[in-house]
């Protein structure tokens, strides 16, 4: 291992090498801003590039380079404007924007920084020193458990539970459920809810609800409530936005949460199928429940905990995905399929011989991944002050720009000017619903986690000709009961804190 | 609409004027057939429909049969919106040329959008892929009749998977081969994945049986020593693996071709459809084409103008007939 290792770092430090690493971190950082372009777009857009380079290596780290700097990228524009550009940083933006809200932007983004290198570089170690025996692991998980998993990643939602808005919670969560069933499903060969309409055939679009949930309101909220408190204020100039370091308590609450997290976030990344936004509303679950009575109340208002959890979850997992590429040929998601259709382009076909065959590339992948997150630690940090002015921006120039992203991001995609329409529509809808007081979170996890719950249960009901899979496979069970008692868990807790009247009950 | 297809035009224009003034001298005394080709994509960016194209155009004015590719995704209604626009706007559109594939037919068959190709004017079918059944490369079944044989001795206990809806491709290709073995086509347990990946995560999980797939990702599977290929739907055995058998040496008669190719606007003038029918010949012989073929792993499948009008009505009616037996029609 040792020695394939020095193999791989010495083919990856060559200048022209860190040259791509650098340029790759840095266009991927810069288009990942973009809402409409996640990972998987600017991979697509820059393997031509990559595969005119000729040598793999050279290809394979310019790409890693892309991948990681999209998915930081991603992460500022959920934390700077509330617009999560991929669903695997949802979750960021809950604590993520709060905090960028009270001022904090610079350090938001300087602990998203450095759990995403965290998470990387954790995952990668493990990544290389258990691939060829997590192979197996990845193929435990039948339909029945990733139906499973998908109800313990719902249970995320009870983390709004907790302020006192379960029932709005809840309805919000049936309603993004109900929403992912439009379109022409993966199992059913008939179009549902789309009433005739073309643009509907393939469902909503994630990135236009995602815009229309958490970007479109934002914009709108300042419009409409012009002086609320806890708004930017438009002075201008450094304002408020100057704090990029984080304190010394802060590093110590994030640094547990860090080593779980990139543990759980890979683990689960292994699994073809579920992914980065799995890992990231699970890691955001359990880090909140398994957090003391006084810091949960923090999650959702700008917890440093809560940032730095999905933030080291979904890079874990985009570095645990690489296991059933690389070891499987299988790509468990749509950046991985993406990056198999350009590995087999420089004519590396990925799979268990990959390390018996081409065993230059297997380590060039795993030392570009050191390489790509330790670059975009250096390249980023200097940088965050700069990205983190955007917000000082006052608001007469700020609010057209949110708007012009947003839209541009759900038109970006698709080419197709429908969305424009469904953007605005869910927009207004969106405010009055945050107008009164409904919490859109929830529904975005329901309409992300839908379909997937919906393909795998259906897939499993017609395996097993019923439900019996519920209670005949011990790991769908298990999982199942998890899922109960992260969402009993809280309320539970909450009680026992009323009933001994000062809220110390410290459970854990 | 109309805006948006005059900035477009204007662009084209520009680029078609630079393409004239700057590339003429390189390609002097070359053999460019066509000014320049619009590429109407009816999906995404970085899908098969996508790839094809760009692949296509970068292939053409490499070689300097072409002067300027652009390409449009126009993305909805599974394909039928870029369809319904080339039709709706045909007199505006005698430069464009919209690729597309299989789903094609079976989605017209289906009615997800009124027209079919025949409401389009055929340029050419250009590559295409056989479809394959692999099993676990650790499976007892050696040959297609060995995995008929267990289905027959347990039908509940043998489900075949694959990357497409039901009624989509890759159960078609599964109902065609258990119909060719006499069997019920309505019978057996098909489980659709949303994706090839996922569903070949299902097969080696142990979750389905046997897998529904296309050849070429079956062939790279079979190279990784993952898959055994149990028979392919080509007339003969396929160049790129020879060892696999075909369905028909085996006794069932089951040929199918996945196709990708290139439609033009209806009431295209004769010699501009000659001219990319020739610009598209030309094309195979090229270095440039077999650089872009062999990076994606296409294999060649040409068929040019009335030809491509028999196959797809061949298609269309061995599809249709068999969606009829399914119930889907």
């Amino acid at each position: 291992m040792l020695e394939g290792l020095l193999i791989g770092l010495s083919t990856a430090l060559s200048p022209i090498n860190l040259m791509m690493v650098v340029g790759g971190c840095l266009i991927g950082t810069f288009i990942g801003m973009l809402p409409g372009l996640g990972p998987m777009s600017i991979i697509a857009i820059m393997i031509p590039v990559a595969i005119t380079l000729g040598d793999p290596t050279a290809a394979l780290i310019l790409l890693a380079g892309v991948y990681y700097g999209a998915i930081f990228g991603g992460s500022t524009s959920s934390i700077l404007l509330n617009a999560p550009g991929v669903a695997g940083t949802v979750a960021t933006s809950f604590d993520g924007y709060p905090m960028a809200k009270r001022g904090e932007a610079g350090k938001a983004l300087t602990i998203a920084a450095v759990a995403s290198f965290a998470g990387g570089t954790i995952g990668a170690i493990l990544l290389m020193i258990f691939a060829p025996a997590l192979s197996s692991v990845a193929l435990l998980f039948h339909s029945a458990e990733y139906f499973a998993l998908m109800v313990v990643g719902l249970s995320a939602i009870a983390a709004f539970a907790g302020t006192g808005q379960v029932g709005k919670a809840l309805m919000m969560t049936l309603l993004g459920l109900i929403m992912a069933t439009v379109g022409e499903g993966a199992l059913f060969n008939m179009p549902r809810f789309t009433m005739g309409m073309m643009d509907l055939q393939s469902g909503f679009s994630f990135i236009t609800l995602a815009m229309a949930m958490f970007a479109l309101p934002e914009a709108m909220f300042l419009v409409l409530k012009p002086r609320r408190a806890d708004t930017p204020d438009d002075k201008g100039g450094d304002g408020k936005i100057t704090g990029l370091r984080f304190s010394r308590a802060e590093g110590r609450a994030i640094l547990p949460v860090i080593g779980r997290q990139s543990v759980q976030g890979f683990f689960i990344g292994v699994l073809p199928g579920a992914g980065a936004t799995i890992a990231s509303f699970l890691g955001y679950a359990v880090e909140r429940n398994i957090a003391s009575a006084e810091e949960q109340k923090e999650f959702g208002k700008g917890s440093v905990k809560g940032l730095a959890a999905p933030e080291t979850a979904n890079n874990a997992a985009c570095t645990g995905s690489f296991v059933p590429l690389l070891t499987l040929g299988i790509p468990g998601s749509g950046t991985t399929a993406i990056l198999l259709g350009a590995l087999i382009a420089l004519n590396v076909t990925p799979g268990p011989r990959l390390m018996v065959d081409a065993p230059e590339v297997f380590w060039a992948v795993i030392v570009s991944m050191y390489i790509g997150n330790l670059v975009l630690l250096i390249l980023n940090l200097p940088l965050i002050p700069y990205i983190a002015k955007i917000l000082s921006i006052p608001r007469a120039y700020l609010i057209p720009f949110i708007l012009f992203f947003t839209l541009m991001g759900s038109y970006i995609g698709q080419n197709n000017s429908t969305e424009l329409l469904i953007l605005v529509g869910f927009g207004v809808c969106a405010t009055i619903l945050r107008f009164a007081d409904y919490p859109l979170a929830p529904l975005l996890i329901g309409f992300i986690l839908g379909r997937m719950l919906e393909d795998n249960f259906s897939r499993s009901m017609q395996l097993y000709d019923g439900i019996s899979f519920v209670w005949e496979r011990p790991m769908t069970l298990a999982l199942l009961v998890l899922a109960l008692l992260l969402v009993l868990l809280p309320s539970y807790r909450a009680k026992r804190a009323r009933d001994r009247q000062r809220g110390v009950a410290d459970g854990d | 609409m109309t805006i948006l297809t005059l900035t477009r035009r204007i662009l084209l224009g520009a680029g078609a004027a630079v393409a004239l003034s700057l590339g003429a001298p390189a390609h002097a005394g070359s053999h460019q057939v066509v000014d320049s080709i619009h590429f109407l994509i009816p999906g995404g960016a970085g899908g098969g429909w996508d790839g094809t194209a760009r692949g296509t155009g970068e292939a053409l004015t490499e070689a300097g049969l072409v002067g300027t590719a652009s390409y449009e995704n126009m993305s909805g209604g599974g394909g039928g919106k870029a369809i319904g626009y080339l039709i709706e706007n045909a007199e505006s559109n005698h430069g464009t040329l919209m690729v597309n594939s299989t789903p094609i037919v079976i989605r017209s068959l289906t009615g997800v959008f009124p027209q079919s190709f025949r409401d389009l004017t055929l340029v050419a079918g250009t590559i295409g892929d056989y479809a394959a059944i692999v099993v676990p490369a650790d499976a007892e079944m050696d040959s297609i009749n060995d995995l008929i044989d267990a289905y027959r001795a347990d039908p509940g206990g043998v489900a075949i998977g694959g990357g497409s809806v039901p009624g989509g491709m890759d159960h078609l290709v599964a109902a065609m081969v258990m119909e060719a073995a006499g069997e019920d086509p309505t019978g057996f347990k098909y489980i659709p994945y949303d994706a090839g990946g996922k569903a070949m995560a299902g097969l080696l999980s142990g979750e389905i049986q046997a897998l529904s797939t296309g050849f070429s990702e079956a062939v790279d599977l079979a190279n990784q020593g993952e898959v055994k290929i149990l028979g392919v739907t080509a007339p003969e055995r396929v160049d790129a693996m020879p060892d696999a058998p075909t369905m028909m040496e085996q006794g069932l008669e089951t040929e199918f071709v996945n196709w990708r190719g290139f439609f033009a606007a209806p009431g295209l003038p004769e010699e501009q459809l000659a001219a990319y029918q020739d610009a598209i010949t030309k094309m195979y012989e090229t270095e440039a084409w077999e650089e872009v073929r062999a990076r994606n792993g296409w294999v060649n499948i040409h068929n040019s103008g009335d030809d491509f009008r028999t196959f797809l009505e061949a298609q269309e009616k061995q599809i249709g007939d068999l969606m009829k037996k399914l119930g889907f029609l």
